[in-house]
């Protein structure tokens, strides 16, 4: 029995020691905003923060997670799905299919919380998500956006 | 109305959640609603004005839209057709889609569901819009005969119809129930498109929200009642069969209910959970009987395509005057081999689909390009006649030809459904199991032999294409005295679709076919990719040998080609082709045409001394005829580009003892934002026609590039990916 706190609720969840985090965020908790792409940490669809930190969830096995760490998945991001980044997503009309966003919003709001106000050399040497359709230059333009508002600082 | 599903008693599985975290973050509202359940049936106020037009009484406008929905954007390009016949005010419109099922026992009154060949406004924009037009005269009908005058003397403007010369009104909700009950029109007159004020503009699209905060459900994300999950392994080499598995080794593992073989050549383990069917399947010991391709490798299918480009046998795609005899007398001979390798689409979310079968009945979940061709593949694999089957789509995490022509993953759900009746299966694909189980970009090479006069100009070209047929692979029946049409993609001497943008005077381009085992597929683009590689860094290649300017070079063929060459021109226009770039940097150009639109690209390059390769800019230009939704174009070439570039820069698959080496994103690279050029769009929208937006950009990325890196360092890249090429200068 592995205990977690997701978005704030402590959870239990009865699965092998060597289950990745994603799976049992998935299907044991039933959060399906976190995606799964490939499984060897290369895709980035599946990053949760935990302890603020952009973290792939599928190579994470839940032995790994102790209940002090904070997870936070894309449900809990921002109790209203108004996080800055969020709105920019929504203003910047990022999302093509919306497979990837999930993580790519997650891999965003870490990067800015660590570094409010990357350079675009920043944002593309950190931002390792794999999106197909090609929403890269969106998805650069609405962070750059964020961090120029300073809406993340005033959080 | 019947459209409900009778019983897709979509609630979500609570089984899994331990008490106390249901106050997660809201997270456990699974706000996932069925196409059509329950919506029409609990409100029997909502009318159906006709099969495209839903109005409720609040004046909610619902718009029927048969393409599926992949990031594309169709769904919001489609209704704004719809919307903007019939008038109504777009901040009140919503969509959904008609099932497949609805579409065959109403005489396919939505016509065609097949979202591929960017197809998906550019074939359904007459009827689609004659449908919002047809809506709005039967409202204005209503209208006027509820006030008893002269329909004439009545207008509708964002859902409302006002009679001028008393100055009443009344909204669609309040007429809807009663035009629903009228003859539809029989002549529909369609607005002329400068005359548009929804359709042509660049607004926002209607799904994004939910792709920002996790709500949006996705074929994988699906949840039912009592459902398990399952977890399969197909034969690694294709054609290959399951000779025998031992269940017993991993009967006791947690959580697994079923292993099974799923037709001749695949085992699936059905587990509580989908995480404890893959640990369980890759616990599972199986003996494989690989087949007769056991020992192909990617140099045994190159060699056979290579003597493809001399074989005396061939089918003529486009020919002229006496391309052999003209390269024969020719002052000068060029020629060059290129080649392209098998790319898998590698979809952000792998294939997927949830099934329940019973003897009465079997339905399916899933993401599809094609909802009747999942129906069709449902009603084939379970036995049971289409009218005892039903499709529903769930919008796809990425398609790009791989849900389209061929629903493999449906057959597999359904007949793994079958062996447990009455309980949904939802089956995923490991990403493995997706990257080796593809249906690939197909291989082709590609001699090219010019022939220059005296003074450069071309007098005669032959392009011999050797390699794999998409349709002999999947529609074989289509194949007509040995021709394959689409591996003539951008090739065709004329036609609205994918003709070649050039004059010359004597023209062979014939097509050796050679099919090696790995299955084709239409995959984003098609052929046209690889043949616009050939031709345009070919024309380059002459340009060069000529002494010419590679643009220069170009115009000089395209007199007779003035839809092409304006997008040429937009494009080296906007690029400032000819003009000094920064030290180092260099451009390259290139055009073509396919899926009824004429693209072109500028790159604009450097290259390390280590050979490492940077794009800086790229220029798009693209002539679709009419421009729906130009904000929605401009991501459709952005990420065409994306596309492109992945298969250009890192773009893969290879064959080894019959079977796929690249098993997921670590041996299969894409592009990433590290190496994303800024892309700068040009729209011309010429008018008089439609094209597609969603392909013809892919084709010109990699050339443009190809060519641009030939201007700075020298070196000829002829065979993709360039991870393999050396490119420090020559
Ligand atoms: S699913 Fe975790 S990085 Fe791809
Ligand atoms: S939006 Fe489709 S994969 Fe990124």
């Amino acid at each position: 029995m592995a205990k977690f706190n997701v978005n704030g609720t402590m959870v239990e969840v009865a699965v092998p020691d060597d289950t990745p985090l994603l799976w049992a965020i998935r299907e044991q908790i039933g959060l399906t905003g976190t995606k799964y792409g490939c499984g060897v940490a290369q895709c980035g669809a599946c990053t949760v923060h935990i302890d603020g930190v952009a973290t792939r969830s599928c190579s994470l096995p839940v032995s790994a997670v102790t209940p002090e760490m904070k997870i936070v998945t894309i449900e809990g991001l921002s109790p209203d799905g108004r996080h800055p980044l969020q709105q920019a997503w929504i203003k910047h009309e990022v999302p093509q299919c919306g497979f990837c966003q999930s993580g790519m919003l997650m891999a965003a709001a870490a990067l800015l919380q660590s570094n409010p106000k990357p350079t675009e050399a920043d944002i593309a040497s950190e931002m390792t998500n794999i999106c197909r359709c090609g929403t890269y230059n969106k998805v650069k333009a609405a962070i750059l956006d964020v961090a120029g508002s300073g809406a993340m600082g005033r959080g | 109305m019947t459209l409900a599903s009778p019983e897709t008693g979509l609630n979500p599985s609570r089984r899994s959640l331990l008490a106390g975290s249901a106050a997660a973050a809201g997270a456990f509202s699974f706000g996932f609603s069925i196409p059509f359940a329950g919506e029409a049936a609990a409100q029997g106020t909502t009318s159906e004005v006709n099969a495209w037009v839903v109005i409720h009484p609040d004046d909610t406008v619902v718009i029927r839209i048969a393409r599926s929905e992949m990031g594309q954007g169709t769904l919001t390009g489609l209704a704004q057709l719809v919307a903007e016949e019939l008038n109504c005010d777009w901040a009140k419109v919503t969509t959904e889609y008609p099932t497949p099922g609805q579409n065959l026992a109403r005489n396919r009154v939505w016509g065609n569901f097949s979202t591929g060949g960017s197809r998906g406004i550019r074939e359904s924009h007459d009827y689609v819009r004659k449908g919002g037009a047809a809506a709005r005269m039967m409202l204005v009908e209503a209208a006027a005969g509820e006030w008893k005058v002269p329909v004439a003397e009545c207008s509708a403007e964002k859902g409302v119809i006002t009679h001028k010369s008393s100055g009443r009104s009344l909204r669609y909700g309040q007429v809807a129930a009663a035009a629903a009950k009228l003859e539809p029109p029989k002549d529909v007159a369609l607005k002329d498109p400068k005359d548009w004020t929804i359709a042509g503009k660049p607004l926002a699209r209607l799904d994004t929200a939910d792709k920002t905060n996790g709500k949006k459900i996705y074929g994988m994300d699906l949840k039912m009642p009592g459902m398990l999950n399952a977890a399969i392994k197909d034969c690694p080499v294709f054609g290959g069969k399951v000779k025998s598995f031992d269940a017993a080794a991993i009967r006791t593992m947690p959580g697994v209910k079923h292993v099974l073989p799923v037709g001749d050549s695949a085992v699936a383990v059905v587990a509580d959970f989908w995480w404890q069917a893959k640990t369980a399947l890759d616990a599972l010991p199986i003996v494989w009987d690989e087949g007769e391709h056991a020992k192909v490798s990617s140099e045994g299918i190159a060699a056979w395509l290579k003597e493809g480009l001399d074989a005396p046998e061939a089918v003529v795609g486009n020919q002229n005057g006496d391309a052999k005899g003209a390269i024969a007398s020719a002052a000068r001979k060029i020629e060059a081999v290129y080649s392209y390798p098998f790319q898998n689409h590698a979809t952000m979310e792998t294939m997927n689909a949830t099934a329940r079968y019973t003897p009465e009945r079997c339905e399916v979940w899933t993401p599809t390009q094609n909802g009747e061709a999942a129906l069709a593949a449902a009603s084939e694999a379970s036995g049971l006649p289409l009218a005892k089957c039903e499709a529903y789509k769930i919008d796809l995490g990425g398609g790009f030809g791989r849900r389209g022509a061929v629903h493999d993953w449906v057959r597999q759900v359904v007949l793994i459904a079958k062996q447990v009746p009455g309980t949904p299966i939802k089956l995923i694909w490991s990403r493995e199991e997706d990257m080796t189980h593809g249906r690939y970009h197909p291989v082709t090479q590609c001699k090219l032999t010019g022939a220059l006069d005296k003074d450069g100009n071309l007098a005669g070209l032959h392009m011999r294409i050797s390699g794999q047929s998409i349709v002999a692979g999947i529609f074989p029946q289509n194949i007509q005295n040995g021709r394959d049409p689409v591996v003539f993609q951008g090739l065709n001497a004329s036609g609205p679709e994918a003709s070649i943008g050039y004059t010359i005077p004597n023209l062979l381009i014939d097509h050796a076919m050679r099919n090696p085992h790995v299955p084709p597929g239409f995959w984003r683009g098609v052929n046209l990719n690889q043949n616009a590689i050939y031709l345009e860094c070919f024309m380059d290649e002459l340009a060069h040998a000529a002494g010419k300017d590679p643009l220069e070079f170009r115009r000089a063929l395209m007199k007779n080609h003035p839809k092409h060459l304006a997008v040429l021109n937009a494009a080296a226009e906007k690029a400032e082709w000819g003009k000094p770039l920064p030290e180092g940097v260099h451009r390259g150009i290139c055009q073509t045409m396919g899926f009824g639109s004429y693209v072109a690209a500028v790159a604009e390059v450097s290259v390390s001394a280590e050979g490492k390769l940077k794009i800086h800019r790229i220029v798009a230009a693209t002539d679709c005829g009419h421009a729906v939704n130009p904000a929605q174009i401009e991501r459709q070439v952005e990420g065409s580009f994306v596309y492109g570039l992945s298969a250009a820069l890192h773009g893969e698959c290879t064959v080894k003892d019959g079977r796929i080496v690249e098993t997921n994103f670590d041996s299969y690279n894409v592009l990433r934002m590290d190496e994303m050029p800024p892309v700068e769009t040009v729209i011309v929208a010429s008018g008089g026609f439609w094209g597609g937006v969603g392909e013809p950009t892919i084709a010109v990325a990699a050339p443009a590039v190809l060519n641009a890196i030939f201007a700075a360092t020298g070196k000829r890249v002829r065979s993709l990916p360039l991870k393999n090429a050396d490119l420090r200068k020559a």
